[in-house]
């Protein structure tokens, strides 16, 4: 009965680079960006997928709208409720009518906006790509993006450079909606705003979804974000899904040290909660030349001669809570929600 | 913990503006705090309060067509024979040679983007031999050692061989560190970090903070924080100072700050970040509208036209000032203060 909802599956999604040196630029190793993911997205959630930089969270999104060619893996996708199609593997003819399902909003509003184009332009040309020759037709549909991520109709002939960078992320966003997608995959979209202006763009991609019944694949390092806004959340280190669960379980009771110490390093907004905070030894491991075992191990505080030796694989250990850890039902970690409350709360 | 003593560092009513071809921008709009030795004060404010240009100025390094056009910079030096000595920044000149032997060497500065403040084609060791004997008469085995004794305090691993690597080879957080060790180099009594963890990912970011505070513990020098992040601020800063368009709107001790903030653009602020704790899909509090552009500014308070309790004739008409509200808790706001009465 879920499998009916699963708008998206990715199933051991794989994206090597290849090193390239010397004259030839013959490929001496690989960086494994993405390295073996699996996951599920259900029609109308907001899944999340969290990490550091250099996780592959990145990499993982752009390939799953094929901005990317994967070196390996199934990407299932469901467009207009029909039936599940494999788009890892389509050439660029088959994928075209489906990619007007899935768009893509992006981090920096600066630089994915085109500078000489004008709104009209930018809004306008996905539904001129895809067929939407009318000139007027396309003027009425842009007033109505516009008028949806609350910006003016008549700023319609501005060009991007007018506007500020909350702003620009709308545009980015009614660009996105133009074609009605049912998949938006949102790379980082508030990390380059200011914070009052982060939530007003947080305040209307809840909104939008709840009007649109919209599905979010939303990747982000800021995990207060991700927090307020996704159902379910993925956490990547180096290349790999270290553990998923609903966000709420996940920031209760995390099972992977690598997520206890991720949720411990959030600094707070509020000075009474200036709790022990695990520091991390050391860096994150060069995904073209990762430790063996867990790629986890030497940074870990649990680690044993078993994480050195075996790679850990993704398992559940409770229903919709997946972790990859050798030692998962053994430890005790800390969540943030049983974290010390505040002195000021017993008022 | 010493707020008896004198401040380090005392700013007053400091203006820095910057002089385009379109217009003036009133970067800096009389901003005025003290920072302790053994303290951290906090800056926090969003793109565009002047937080940073604050620490330009402190250091004489405004770039043009910017200069400070009003306000006092007083360094407090240690009693050499029994006088306390406090020198006007301001009235020495930006290239002037006691300038120059302050800069680096009594107030040091981090940087936020590490890559692009470190010397691309010196050895980070070279680079800090260059500035330990500036400021200090060392030899270069001397300074050399130092180096090595800098970089593994900051926690660089193999410091020995890491004097020999350039900035590119080692990674965004290794190279924070190694710019907090060139800071330290000259011992410095105050160290301005202009939002050192912004480039950082959470956990580099951890380690990082946890490092500024052990430093701070071990050689009581003087830490000005500057950063855009609330929780980084709860975390560190024992003041705070709130900007907002170039203009400071609330300063206190960080509890009371965070706990009872006064003016609204602070609470507004605390409001809209989401947190760990608060509820998941609720409608944020947002503050309205955008942070206007600077050649705009708007007259009377700068934060008006965004402002909830906007009083109509007042806001609008008379710029607040900072005045007292509880212990050592100072607002800008005429919903504390007492409107002037003079009509405009």
């Amino acid at each position: 009965m879920e499998n009916d909802n699963v708008l998206l599956e990715v199933k051991g999604l794989r994206k090597y680079f290849p090193i390239r040196k010397g004259f030839l630029q013959r490929a001496v190793g690989q960086v494994r960006a993405v390295d073996g993911i699996d996951f599920h997205v259900y029609k109308g959630e907001t899944f999340g997928i969290v990490g550091e930089s250099g996780c592959g969270k990145t990499t993982a999104a752009r390939c799953i709208v094929r901005a990317l060619q994967p070196s390996a893996g199934e990407i299932h996708f469901r467009a207009d409720g029909g039936e599940m199609t494999d788009v890892a593997n389509l050439s660029r003819d088959e994928l075209r009518p489906l990619r007007r399902h899935m768009q893509m909003i992006f981090q920096d509003p600066f630089s994915s906006l085109n500078p000489r184009m004008t709104l009209f332009d930018i809004i306008g040309e996905p539904l001129l790509v895809n067929g939407m020759a009318d000139r007027q037709q396309r003027i009425e549909r842009v007033e109505e993006l516009l008028a949806l991520v609350g910006l003016r109709p008549e700023f319609l002939q501005r060009f991007p450079h007018a506007f500020s960078g909350g702003q620009r992320q709308r545009i980015g966003i009614a660009r996105a909606l133009a074609l009605n997608p049912s998949l938006i995959v949102a790379d980082e979209p508030v990390s380059a705003l200011d914070v009052s202006v982060q939530a007003q763009i947080l305040n209307l991609l809840l909104e939008l979804q709840e009007r649109l019944g919209l599905t979010y694949l939303f990747v982000a390092h800021d995990l207060s974000v991700v927090k307020h806004i996704c159902d379910r959340v993925a956490v990547m280190y180096v290349g790999r899904v270290v553990e998923t669960a609903e966000t709420q379980q996940l920031f209760e009771s995390p099972k992977h040290p690598y997520t206890e110490a991720l949720l411990s390093a959030v600094p707070q907004p509020d000075p009474t909660l200036r709790s022990q905070r695990i520091i991390l030894e050391g860096e994150v491991a060069d995904p073209a030349n990762p430790p063996s075992g867990c790629y986890f191990h030497p940074r870990c505080r649990y680690a044993v001669d078993l994480c050195r030796e075996k790679t850990p694989v993704l398992e559940e250990v409770a229903p919709g809570h997946a972790v990859s850890c050798h030692r998962a039902l053994e430890l005790d970690l800390a969540g943030t929600l049983d974290a010390p409350v505040p002195q000021t709360a017993h008022s | 913990m010493q707020d008896d003593r004198q401040p380090i560092l005392s700013v007053r009513n400091l203006k820095t503006s910057f002089f385009t071809d379109e217009g003036i921008v009133r970067a800096v709009d009389g901003a005025s705090f003290e920072v302790h030795l053994g303290q951290t004060l906090g800056i926090v404010g969003e793109s565009g309060c002047g937080k940073s240009v604050t620490a330009l100025s402190i250091l004489g390094i405004v770039p043009r067509p910017g200069r400070i056009v009003e306000g006092e910079i007083l360094l407090r030096r240690e009693p050499e024979n029994g006088q306390a000595q406090e020198i006007a920044l301001t009235s020495l000149g930006d290239s002037s040679s006691e300038m120059r032997s302050i800069r680096g060497a009594e107030i040091a500065l981090v940087f936020q983007e590490p890559m692009t403040s470190l010397s691309p084609v010196h050895t980070i060791g070279n680079q800090i031999i260059g500035a330990a004997r500036l400021h200090r008469k060392l030899t270069k085995q001397e300074a050399s050692e130092l180096a090595v004794e800098l970089l593994s305090l900051v926690g660089i691993p193999r410091a020995e061989g890491a004097i020999d690597a350039y900035p590119f080879q080692l990674s965004g957080g290794l190279r924070q560190r190694a710019l907090i060790a060139l800071a330290l180099s000259c011992d410095p009594r105050l160290l301005i970090a202009d939002e050192p963890t912004t480039a950082l990912d959470v956990t580099t970011q951890a380690q990082i903070l946890d490092l500024l505070r052990s430093l701070q513990e071990q050689n009581g020098m003087a830490i000005m924080l500057i950063t855009h992040d609330m929780g980084v601020i709860a975390e560190m800063a024992d003041q705070v100072v709130v900007m907002y368009l170039g203009r400071v709107v609330e300063e206190g001790p960080v509890d009371t700050v965070f706990g009872e903030s006064k003016h609204p653009y602070t609470q507004s602020l605390l409001r809209s970040i989401p947190s760990i704790h608060s509820t998941p899909k609720v409608h944020l509090p947002t503050i309205t509208g955008t942070i206007p552009h600077p050649y705009n500014r708007p007259a009377g308070c700068p934060f008006h036209p965004r402002c909830p309790d906007f009083i109509p004739g007042v806001c609008d008409h008379h710029e607040p000032e900072l005045q007292s509200v509880g212990d050592e808790h100072l607002v800008s706001c005429f919903l504390y203060h007492p409107v002037p009465e003079t009509s405009s």
